[in-house]
């Protein structure tokens, strides 16, 4: 078994994720289950094989290097669940 | 009920036998009538009317003035909100376009609503949606049956003829399956044709948007205004896009097809594999070179997908922490508090199995073993498409292993679940164009498709061969 309760509280404190009980005991059996199935991949040879990130062949495009000013914070700002003078505002970090 | 096509109804607006106002008050008619379907997150009559309204004093001349157009709820529109089918964007409203969607407006289209799909894209049943399951229109009374997905929405308001086309993305195959399940035309195009920006990312070097039809027809015209080069998207690509529809010819003579052998799976129902051959017949019949062709690596696309986009999902997804828009949970004691409640009470399921499961392979110590080996992989699959396509100009497959399939069937085992997309994924891996056609029926009378897939930025080669099969099957 390649996740046990440790593994998986690690894996949801990093995906910033709280579960409960139930939710990590379900989550444990997915995971292991899905690592099982793709551990198939161990068959391929990979030896000298160049990882695949990006399928576009297109180079990437170079711009102008020209300001854009506009402010929009405003129009950021529309969607935030909280804020205050023209920042986001979230609970307090420092005591 | 037969549903006139985009081709005839610019036609028909043309000649002046039907109004803007009135094409769109009976698509308003039928959306209403549809309700129980639950194809819409976001519909809106007066909105709908509006538009006709602005479209009416406009005197100028444009591509799609009028048409209904249905959109997934994961492009960004201005005028409507956007969810991604998740409770985290629930009241979440763009204040920007995505470059598919100002395409369609800037051609004069009428958004009929927002669809609905499996959240933030992930599944293949749209029954992970936060908005609950769409039905497919195909069901019979009392048995709903999935749409597919996770473009279940757009391939259901087709299919239930409330809108002319729809929009849908696809990163392993949430274009082709719905499509497929719902026996209407959906084709994803290569990686790289229509820009990302505005698109919520699921895994960004995969998904890709694509079009819903009635037809092939349609298809090619619908395509050709949402495809361009985008500058905001940095794997945009730079390519001429032709006029499709212009350019359609249904004339193989002296084109190979290939085979791959690969795709004859154990277990896959004998009406599939019997539509493949019959495509397959009348291809022949047509003079188009039968080759048989290997795509060697093809058994490791589905594990390889399920490492490379859930770990894409993760980092993508680390955008939702209730600060900068959408759902923010109550409990927020403190900072990270707030970030894991939020989390934790916003995303879905199969979003939390995948975001857990795309942070594990990226974890320091797992990155070589499972993402570096799976990108390695990625590039054997592509090789292999590489490799069939100087023997042949298209490959046919199958689209689905099954047809529609009973809603929440298969909602219990992941893997199970996954298996959908065997036919798709590899075809996304490769970044390569893919169509899939109504094409036969099931036992039970449920329409079954047959996928198309053609070289890097050949869409039109696609198009030609599937418009082929179609006129022979009609």
């Amino acid at each position: 078994m390649k996740i046990d309760k440790n593994t998986i509280n690690k894996i949801a404190r990093l995906s910033r994720i709280k579960l409960d009980d139930k939710e990590s005991e379900d989550y444990i059996k997915d995971l292991n289950s899905i690592l099982d199935w793709v551990e198939q991949l161990n068959e391929v040879n990979t030896e000298n094989v160049e990882p695949l990130s990006n399928i576009s062949s297109s180079i990437l495009p170079k711009r102008e290097d020209v300001s854009n000013d506009t402010n929009s914070s405003e129009e950021i700002l529309e969607n935030a669940p909280d804020k205050l003078e023209g920042f986001f505002a979230v609970p307090k970090v420092v005591e | 009920m037969s549903k006139s096509s985009l081709k005839q109804t610019l036609k028909d607006l043309d000649t002046k036998k039907i109004s803007i106002r009135e094409l769109n008050q009976d698509y308003l008619k039928r959306i209403k009538e549809k309700e129980n379907l639950n194809v819409f997150i976001h519909f809106s009559e007066e909105n709908v009317l509006k538009q006709v309204d602005n479209l009416e004093k406009d005197n100028s001349t444009k591509k799609l003035k009028g048409i209904p157009i249905a959109i997934k709820d994961l492009f960004c529109t201005k005028s409507m909100p956007t969810t991604a089918a998740s409770k985290i964007l629930e009241n979440f409203n763009p204040t920007y376009e995505s470059f598919v969607t100002q395409k369609l407006l800037d051609e004069g289209s009428i958004f009929v609503g927002k669809t609905n799909l499996d959240e933030f894209a992930m599944g293949s049943a749209t029954n992970t949606s936060f908005f609950g399951n769409t039905i497919n229109p195909l069901s019979k009374d009392n048995k709903p049956l999935a749409p597919g997905g996770s473009s279940g929405g757009s391939a259901a308001a087709v299919a239930a003829d409330l809108c002319l086309g729809a929009t849908g993305t696809d990163t392993g195959g949430s274009i082709r399956q719905p499509a497929s399940f719902c026996g209407v035309v959906g084709i994803k195009p290569t990686y790289g044709l229509c820009s990302r920006w505005g698109i919520a990312a699921f895994a960004s070097s995969l998904d890709q948007a694509g079009i819903f039809s009635h037809n092939v027809e349609d298809a090619s015209i619908l395509l050709q205004s949402i495809a361009g080069f985008d500058q905001r998207d940095s794997t945009s690509a730079k390519v001429d896009i032709p006029n499709y529809f212009e350019k359609l010819d249904d004339d193989l003579n002296g084109k190979t097809v290939g085979i791959p052998k690969e795709y004859s799976i154990d277990g896959t129902p004998m009406e599939i594999n019997q539509i493949w051959e019959d495509a397959i017949k009348v291809l022949e019949k047509k003079g188009v070179k039968i080759k048989n062709i290997s795509l060697p690596h093809t058994k490791y696309a589905l594990p390889t997908y399920y490492i490379i986009a859930p770990a894409e999902a993760s980092s993508n997804l680390a955008r939702y922490d209730g600060v900068k828009y959408g759902f923010r949970s109550d409990e927020i004691n403190s900072l990270d508090d707030m970030y894991e409640n939020t989390r934790a009470q916003g995303f879905g399921r199969e979003v939390k199995r995948r975001i857990l499961i795309g942070t594990y392979v990226l974890s320091a110590g797992y990155y070589d073993a499972y993402y570096l080996k799976a990108q390695k992989v990625r590039k054997l699959i592509a090789n292999d498409f590489n490799e069939a396509f100087k023997e042949c100009d298209f490959i046919v497959t199958p689209t689905a292993p099954s047809a529609a399939f009973p809603l929440n069937e298969k909602q219990n085992d992941p893997i199970k679940m996954y298996l959908n997309d065997v036919f798709t994924v590899p075809a996304s891996l490769a970044g390569l164009p893919g169509i899939s056609i109504p094409f036969g029926k099931d036992k039970n009378n449920l329409p079954l498709g047959i996928q198309i897939l053609g070289k890097h930025f050949d869409e039109q080669q696609v198009f030609n061969a599937a418009i082929s099969l179609e006129r022979s099957y009609e």
